[in-house]
């Protein structure tokens, strides 16, 4: 049975295991490691959140959300100033 | 377990890949072009109308484009600028620039789409032309490790997503987080996870490559996750 790999090593590639890009056999650490470290698999839930958080802190993402904001009349007034003259 | 030989993922190697770039940006590039399909029929014609329009120089289809656009091109620069009246200039430049880019616009992706592109390469280069002093080291936000490898403060739940979400307390926090991230990575986060550009599209639009953007990618989220822990994190901790 091999050594299991480190919390360091579980961290430091988790985007690649989120994106599902790394090999199998790593993946295969990674699901060992997991399956015995909760101190890991509460960082992943977590660092998903984190995520999450941003884009609702944010407002929505470009793709979707909430009605966008009206622009104030001057700033409208000062855009449409620079458009081509037909 | 011995708290004092600690140092970063970083400093610990292993690293997801070379980050040879310096500076912020790398070299500025052309605005990448996707070509998402239009969502139907009735869209694409009336886009295709407002683009005729626009081209003949119909008043009414320009206040159309900057209202209906506007407001969320302005959100976006905000985003980027964090300050009102940096982020009002760059809409305002980014509509001058699609004024003059419309004669070669040739209506492959969405009109909507392709102002995003332009907003978000108008705050980029606003926020580097303002840039003047060295930026601060990410290391600090980053999480810890002891010498065999596990982390320096064992990480632990948090409150339910959906209880945090509720709070405005909670955006604000993460909001402040985001902002006192570098602008190195804070950059990067805003364009994958908030203007949802994909790894290729952001390599292009800063002039590095993509497994830089997947490090600072990574990092900043590393270091947002930090600032927010403390605050987010259930009272019972996981051994």
């Amino acid at each position: 049975m091999s050594e299991y790999i480190t919390c360091q090593e579980v961290i430091t590639f988790l985007l690649g295991y989120l994106a599902g890009e790394l090999t199998p056999e790593k993946e295969h650490e990674f699901e060992r490691h997991l399956a015995v470290c909760p101190s890991c698999v509460a960082y992943i839930k977590t660092y998903k959140v984190t995520i999450e958080l941003g884009k609702k802190a944010l407002g929505e993402p470009a793709s979707g959300g909430p009605a966008p904001e009206v622009l104030a009349p001057e700033l409208l007034k000062a855009i449409l100033s620079g458009r081509p003259l037909s | 377990m011995d708290g004092t030989a600690i140092s970063t993922a970083a400093e610990r190697a292993i690293p997801l890949a070379r980050d040879g770039r310096s500076g912020l940006w790398g070299s500025a590039r052309v605005i990448p072009m996707p070509s998402p399909a239009l969502a139907d029929g009735r869209d694409q014609d009336a886009e295709e109308a407002l683009l005729a329009a626009l081209r003949a120089g119909d008043e009414r289809a320009y206040h159309e484009l900057v209202t209906g656009h506007g407001g969320r091109l302005l959100a976006v620069c905000r985003r980027f600028l964090g300050n009102e009246d940096d982020a009002r200039d760059a809409v305002q430049d980014a509509f001058f620039q699609a004024f003059r880019a419309l004669p070669r616009f040739a209506g492959s992706c969405r009109i909507g789409t392709w102002l995003h592109r332009i907003a978000v390469n108008t705050a980029l280069m606003r926020l580097r032309s303002r840039r003047s002093k060295p930026e601060e080291s990410i290391e600090p936000l980053l999480p810890t490790f002891v010498d065999d490898g596990h982390q320096a403060t064992p990480a632990a739940d948090w409150l339910e997503p959906f209880e945090l979400l509720e709070r405005q307390e909670t955006r604000e926090r993460v909001r402040r987080s985001i902002a006192a991230l570098p602008d190195t990575y804070r950059t990067v986060l805003l364009l994958r996870d908030i203007e949802e550009l994909d790894t290729a599209e952001v390599s292009e639009l800063l002039g590095i490559s993509q497994n830089a953007v997947k490090i600072r990618l990574h990092r900043a989220r590393q270091a947002l996750r930090e600032q927010l822990d403390p605050h987010f994190r259930k009272a019972t901790v996981l051994s």
